[in-house]
C-alpha cells in the first residue's frame, strides 16, 4: 500500500515492471492533464488504473502509447525507453492500445480488420507484392487461419465476411478486443472495454481477458465499472487531477480514504 | 468515323489512367487532392522536353512519370504531418503554381506559344503485316480478358434474380431504356427541326427544350420507381442490360479500333492507341492487385481510421507518401499520353478544369472502385465528344456559350447522381450507411 501525498515519487518494489513510466507530465495549455505521474505494470499481471473522469487517464494512455510525446518524464516498455518512439513503433514491439469508443474501420470486413493487424507482414511493402508474390500469398493463409481462430473465440465468425460497420456496439468491442490479439502483443492497453456494454457481454469480455492473461499476456485496464476492476485486476493505480493518487491490491485500494474522498469528490 | 471513335478511345484510356491514379489517392486512402493536374503537367512537359533532347520516347515516359511521383513526394513531405486539409489546399495552389511556372519560363516550356512537332510514339513505324496481326491480336487478347470478367460478373449478378423472372425482367429493362433513349431522340430532332425552322426566338426554344427534358427525366424516373415496385429485382436487371449494351458498344467500338490499328494509315495515332489501351490494361490489372493485397489493406484502413492503423503498427506517413507518389507517377503517364494525343502542349492544356474532370471520373464510376473509374471515364468522354458534335444542332446558342453548357450539364448530371445513386455507378450503397 502506497499513498502520494509528498514526492518525490517513490518507486514501489516491483518484480520485473514490463511497462514502468515516472515523472510523466503532459500540459495543454494551462491545463496538467497528466502531472509527475508514474506507473509500473509487472508482466503477466492485469493492473487497473482508476480516477474520477478528467483524472488524465486516458491522456496517460496516449502518453504510454506514444500518441502523444510527454512534456517530461520518461516510459519504458520491455527494458527500452519508448518516449520517444512513433506510435506505430510501439505496436510494433507488443504494446498494442484499444479506445475509449470502440473504433471499427467500418468499410473493411471483420475479416480484413483482424488481417491488418498482424505484424510484419511482407506484403505490407509495395515491391514485396510483386517481387515475393507467393510468400505473401502464403503468409496470408496463415494469418487468416489464425484470424479465424480468434473471431470464433470470441464469436465473431459468422460475421467475419460483413463490413465492421455493420457490427453493433458490443460486438465492435469484441472485435477490438481480438484485433489487439492479433498483433501479437505483449501487453494490451484497454480504455474502458466495458463501458456501454450490457452485463452478459461485459462477463463475456472479462473472461476472454482470463483467458488470454493466463496464456501470457500483461493488461493495462482503464475502467469505471468498479466490479470488473476487483474481479480482474492483480493491482489498481489510482489517478486524480493528473496526479498518482494511491496504488495497492484491489482491496486496499477499496479501503482507501483518499480514494473514497476523491471519488466522491471532496 | 473511326477517327471519332480512335479518338474517343484514347482519350478514355488517358483519363482512366488519370483517374486511377486519384482513385488510389482519394478512394483508397482518403487522400484529398484538389490539384491532380500537376503531376499532369510535369509528366507531359517533362517527356516531351526530353524526347525532344533526344532522349528516347519510352525512357523520357518513364523520367516525366518518375518526376511526377517525386512532385508527389514533396508535397507529401510538406503536408502529410498536418491536418488533411492542408493537403487539399497545397494541391489547388500547386497546380496553379506548376501551369504558372510553364507560362514563364519560357526559355525551357517556350510559354504560351507552347511545344510543336515533338517526337511521337511509334509514329515511324511501318509494321510488317505479321506485326499488325501481332498489335491487333494484344488489343484482342485484352479487350477479350476485359469481356470474359465482364461475364463472369453478368452471370454472378444474375444469381439475384429468379431464373424464371431473368427473361421477362431483362427484356423489360431493355425495352425501358430502348423507350427513354427513343424519347430523348425524339426530343433532340424535334428540337433541331424547330431550331432550323427558326419560328421561334432562341429563348423560348431553350425554355421548351428544358422543359422537354425535365418531363423526360421525371418520367424516365417515375416509371422506373414504379417498375421496382413490380420487379424485385428491377435495379440489378437494369444494371445487367445496362452492362450488356455497353459491351455490344465495345465490340462495335473494338472493331474501328482493330481495323485502324491493322491499316496503320494513320501512324500516331494508331500506335498511341494501341501503346494507351495496353498501358490502360497494364496499370488496370496493377492496382487491382495492389488494393487487393495487405498494402491495399493498410491503404484502406487509413482512409477509414488512421488512429487505429497507428495503434496497430502501420507507418501511415510512408503509405500516405506512397500513395501520393503512386498516384502522381500515374498522372505523369497519362500527362505523356495526352501530350502525345494534343501532338502540340500548352500551359492552358492543364488548367483546373482538368483535376475536375478526374473528379468527376471518380465520382461518377464510385469512389473505391477501379472499374468504376474506367465506367466512369468511359462515359465522360462518351458525354463530351458525344455532345461536341450533336448540341450545335439541337441546343440555340453559340459555340462559345456551348462550351460552357456542356461543363454545366456534366455538374447538373453528377447532382442528379448524388441525389439518387449517391455511391455513383458501381459503387456499394451499403457503404454510406454504415455507421462510423
Amino acid at each position: 500500500m502506497h499513498s502520494y501525498s509528498d514526492e518525490p515519487i517513490p518507486h514501489p518494489p516491483i518484480a520485473v515492471p514490463l511497462l514502468r513510466a515516472q515523472h510523466l507530465s503532459k500540459r495543454f495549455g494551462g491545463v496538467h492533464a497528466v502531472n509527475r505521474a508514474a506507473i509500473s505494470v509487472p508482466q503477466g499481471s492485469i493492473t487497473g488504473l482508476i480516477g474520477p473522469n478528467g483524472a488524465g487517464k486516458t491522456t496517460l494512455f496516449q502518453l504510454l502509447s506514444c500518441f502523444l510525446q510527454p512534456d517530461e518524464g520518461e516510459v519504458w516498455f520491455d527494458g527500452h525507453p519508448i518516449h520517444t518512439l512513433q506510435p506505430h513503433q510501439v505496436a510494433t514491439r507488443g504494446l498494442v492500445r484499444t479506445f475509449q469508443v470502440a473504433r471499427a474501420l467500418s468499410r473493411l470486413s471483420v475479416l480484413d480488420n483482424m488481417l491488418l493487424a498482424a505484424q510484419r507482414q511482407t506484403g505490407e511493402q509495395f515491391w514485396n507484392v510483386w517481387l515475393r508474390s507467393h510468400q505473401v500469398a502464403q503468409e496470408e493463409r496463415q494469418q487468416r487461419e489464425r484470424a479465424w481462430e480468434l473471431l470464433e473465440r470470441v464469436g465473431l465468425a459468422a460475421k467475419a465476411q460483413d463490413y465492421a460497420g455493420s457490427l453493433s456496439g458490443g460486438q465492435r468491442k469484441l472485435l477490438e478486443l481480438a484485433r489487439s490479439l492479433m498483433v501479437n502483443p505483449k501487453l494490451i492497453l484497454l480504455d474502458e472495454p466495458a463501458a456501454g456494454v450490457n452485463p452478459t457481454l461485459i462477463n463475456q469480455i472479462c473472461d476472454h481477458i482470463l483467458t488470454w492473461n493466463r496464456q501470457g499476456i500483461t493488461f493495462l485496464i482503464i475502467e469505471h465499472n468498479m466490479d470488473v476492476i476487483m474481479s480482474l485486476c492483480d493491482r489498481v493505480w489510482v489517478m486524480a487531477e493528473g496526479r498518482n493518487l494511491a496504488d495497492g491490491t484491489p482491496a486496499e485500494i477499496q479501503q482507501n480514504d483518499q480514494v473514497l474522498a476523491a471519488y466522491l469528490g471532496q | 468515323m473511326e477517327g471519332f471513335i480512335v479518338s474517343l478511345v484514347i482519350f478514355t484510356a488517358i483519363f482512366t489512367i488519370f483517374g486511377l491514379g486519384l482513385n488510389l489517392q482519394w478512394g483508397f486512402t482518403g487522400l484529398i487532392n484538389f490539384g491532380h493536374v500537376a503531376f499532369m503537367t510535369v509528366g507531359a512537359y517533362g517527356t516531351v522536353l526530353l524526347s525532344m533532347a533526344g532522349v528516347p520516347l519510352g525512357l523520357a515516359m518513364l523520367a516525366g512519370a518518375i518526376a511526377a511521383s517525386l512532385l508527389g513526394l514533396g508535397i507529401g513531405l510538406a503536408t502529410l504531418r498536418l491536418r488533411e486539409d492542408y493537403l487539399a489546399i497545397v494541391t489547388i495552389g500547386l497546380a496553379e503554381v506548376i501551369r504558372l511556372v510553364a507560362v514563364n519560363e519560357e526559355w525551357l516550356t517556350r510559354g504560351t506559344f507552347g511545344l510543336q512537332s515533338f517526337p511521337l510514339p511509334l509514329a515511324m513505324l511501318n509494321p510488317n503485316p505479321i506485326v499488325r496481326v501481332a498489335m491487333v491480336g494484344t488489343l484482342a487478347a485484352v479487350v477479350g480478358l476485359a469481356y470474359w470478367r465482364l461475364w463472369g460478373w453478368m452471370r454472378h449478378t444474375a444469381r439475384a434474380i429468379p431464373r424464371s423472372d431473368l427473361v421477362t425482367h431483362s427484356l423489360t429493362a431493355l425495352g425501358y431504356l430502348l423507350a427513354l433513349g427513343l424519347l430523348l431522340l425524339g426530343i433532340g430532332a424535334g428540337a433541331r427541326t424547330l431550331r432550323q425552322a427558326a419560328i421561334w426566338p432562341n429563348g423560348v426554344l431553350g425554355m421548351v427544350l428544358l422543359s422537354a427534358l425535365l418531363g423526360a427525366l421525371w418520367l424516365g424516373k417515375g416509371l422506373s420507381d414504379r417498375l421496382s415496385r413490380r420487379f424485385r429485382a428491377w435495379s440489378t436487371s437494369l444494371g445487367l442490360v445496362m452492362a450488356a449494351l455497353l459491351a455490344v458498344l465495345g465490340v462495335y467500338a473494338f472493331g474501328y479500333a482493330a481495323s485502324a490499328v491493322y491499316r496503320y494509315s494513320n501512324p500516331s495515332k494508331s500506335g498511341l492507341l494501341w501503346l494507351s489501351v495496353l498501358l490502360t490494361a497494364l496499370i488496370f490489372w496493377g492496382l487491382e492487385t495492389l488494393v487487393r493485397s495487405p498494402w491495399g489493406r493498410v491503404l484502406k484502413a487509413i482512409r477509414e481510421d488512421e488512429a487505429v492503423a497507428k495503434a496497430l503498427g502501420k507507418n501511415v506517413f510512408i503509405y500516405k507518401l506512397q500513395a501520393l507518389m503512386m498516384g502522381g507517377f500515374l498522372a505523369g503517364i497519362a500527362g505523356s499520353l495526352y501530350a502525345w494525343q494534343l501532338t502540340t502542349v500548352y500551359p492552358d492544356n492543364f488548367r483546373s478544369l482538368v483535376t475536375f474532370n478526374a473528379w468527376t471520373i471518380v465520382v461518377l464510376g464510385g469512389a473505391g472502385s477501379n472499374v468504376g473509374t474506367l465506367l466512369g471515364a468511359t462515359v465522360f468522354w462518351a458525354y463530351d465528344t458525344i455532345t461536341r458534335f450533336v448540341l450545335r444542332d439541337i441546343v440555340p446558342l453559340d459555340d462559345a456559350r456551348l462550351g460552357a453548357f456542356r461543363i454545366m450539364v456534366i455538374g447538373l448530371i453528377l447532382i442528379v447522381l448524388m441525389m439518387w445513386r449517391p455511391q455513383g455507378i458501381l459503387g456499394n450503397k451499403d457503404e454510406l450507411t454504415l455507421g462510423r
